[in-house]
């Protein structure tokens, strides 16, 4: 698997942190137990298209939002977490 | 059928005429008292044992392939107790000594083979913490042996003992543990279930379950609607999917872990070995192929084959540690998916929907809980009160923080299982 980072351009997979869903990029409110619960927890785990939160640790240290297929390892988008979460 | 020396015998003088298929095919009646989704390793010995121990054969176990053509037959074919986290090692010590009985009880040749399991150790701290969990271990009445580099040589002497990088400071050595044919076990529970009544429903895929007033009425399937008031939803990679037909949420992942196995070659590896220093472990199967495996892939995927970077991990974690596999050519590697919970522990409980059961989130060690693992959500689904050696496996332990069972240490993050 490469992923074409949007300022690096495509790299190796083993250069990228994966973190998990992209709805870390939404934070529930202070004191909201079961948003929390939720956020850290639960979910949605489709088989299919899915977007997610990787790292590109090994390279300029962004944050991204990574469209791809659980299904086929397809990658559709790679966009900035800041511009996503702007 | 019984299975025995006599009937071997006869069969072999006779042509092997006279062996008739190991379960019934039945269609699927329009009630049961009980029906089990899944019937890979879990969901068939949930059915076994809801037979066997409580009475309750009404049961219709439906599968959406083949038995056996899941995870169950597609794994490393561990068997150990080695946990040390209260809620984990009473469990597998139950898991274990299931284990050590099943065949007589099946009366089927699972190839369970106590080989013994060495987990090695590279530096004072992983001694210390392995001196800990053996302590644990005999605690809890498993057995437990503290070798030291001299003592491991005497029972691996293939390692590489001069790596600078990674030397070997010994290992926990676990008698008890070993292997068992991974298919043979599905086979074993499919005909034991099946001879006490069970109704195995094969290449049914469940497309719906019906709840209606908080309760659950039964499922829809590829082959019709089938009612009943207790419905249990054993699916291992597809626990989200099935979860979400009755609106439900779960706190899973799925992640693919890759195995691999080699060529065929001479008796060379007698145990079961994991590497402390890279994940890594390897064992050998009865038929000569070296069979190992290392992590997860570490991202959600459902695509049942793995990637490079993980299989090139592997390779070397295992290069280092045993030098002489290098020349072994690998016949093969799978894929299969991982139901991952944040803390890396399972899941067997009661659902929001009354008579709605899960048993998931094995992570990445499903096989060794077989036995286990049906007996619990049995007396589940049967009581309707949790098993005390499975008390703690709840849903609620993510939102309470209470029982969380970290077995690494890591926190209970989904991307740190």
């Amino acid at each position: 698997m490469r992923i074409n980072c949007p300022l690096c351009g495509e790299r190796d997979r083993r250069e990228f942190y994966y973190m998990g869903a992209a709805d870390y990029l939404d934070r529930p409110a202070e004191g909201d137990l079961d948003g929390i619960h939720k956020y850290l927890h639960i979910r949605e785990n489709p088989a299919g298209v899915t977007r997610d939160l990787w790292h590109h640790e090994a390279g300029c240290s962004s944050w991204l939002v990574i469209e791809r297929n659980t299904s086929t390892h397809e990658i559709h988008s790679v966009t900035l977490a800041s511009e996503v979460a702007k | 059928m019984g299975y025995n020396a006599f009937q071997i015998l006869k069969e072999g003088l006779t042509g092997n005429k006279g062996w008739r298929p190991a379960w019934r095919d039945p269609e699927p009646k329009s009630e049961y008292d009980v029906i089990i989704i899944g019937g890979g390793g879990h969901g068939l010995s949930t059915a076994y044992y809801l037979a066997k121990n409580h009475g309750i054969t009404n049961i219709a176990v439906i599968e959406k392939g083949y038995i056996g053509g899941g995870n169950v037959g597609r794994n490393t074919t561990i068997v150990r107790a080695n946990y040390f986290l209260p809620g984990n090692s009473e469990f597998y010590s139950h898991s274990l000594k299931l284990w050590e009985n099943m065949e007589q009880d099946l009366n089927y040749n699972a190839m369970h083979s106590a080989r013994g399991l060495i987990n090695l150790f590279h530096s004072d701290g992983q001694r210390d913490a392995f001196a800990r969990r053996g302590n644990m271990m005999v605690n809890q009445g498993d057995d437990a042996i503290l070798l030291d580099r001299e003592g491991v040589r005497k029972h691996l002497p293939y390692l590489d003992f001069d790596n600078h990088r990674f030397p070997v400071y010994g290992g926990l050595y676990h008698p008890r543990g070993g292997t068992a044919r991974h298919d043979a076990v599905a086979w074993g529970y499919a005909r034991g279930a099946d001879q006490l009544g069970v109704d195995i429903i094969q290449q049914c895929e469940v497309t719906g379950i019906d709840v209606k007033d908080g309760k659950v009425r039964g499922v829809q399937t590829s082959k019709g609607p089938i009612r009943a008031k207790r419905v249990g939803i054993v699916v291992a990679g597809r626990s989200s999917q099935v979860a979400a037909m009755a609106g439900l949420e779960v706190p899973i992942e799925s992640h693919v872990l890759q195995a691999f196995v080699s060529e065929g070659l001479k008796p060379a590896i007698d145990h079961v070995v994991s590497f402390g220093m890279g994940h890594f472990y390897i064992s050998q199967s009865d038929k000569g192929g070296l069979v190992f495996g290392g992590d997860i892939d570490f991202y959600a995927s459902y695509a049942q084959r793995g990637n490079l970077p993980m299989m090139e991990h592997v390779m070397e974690a295992g290069m280092s540690l045993m030098p002489a596999i290098g020349k072994a050519k690998v016949l093969r590697s799978w894929g299969g998916i991982m139901d991952m919970t944040p803390d890396g522990s399972f899941i067997i409980d009661r659902t929001s929907v009354e008579g709605l059961y899960m048993d998931c989130g094995w992570c990445y060690g499903g096989f060794k809980a077989v036995p286990a693992s049906g007996w619990c959500m049995a007396h589940l689904m049967a009581e309707d009160r949790p098993h005390e050696v499975a008390a703690k496996h709840t849903f609620d332990r993510f939102r309470t923080g209470e029982a969380i069972m970290d077995e690494e240490g890591t926190g209970s993050q989904h991307n740190l299982h």
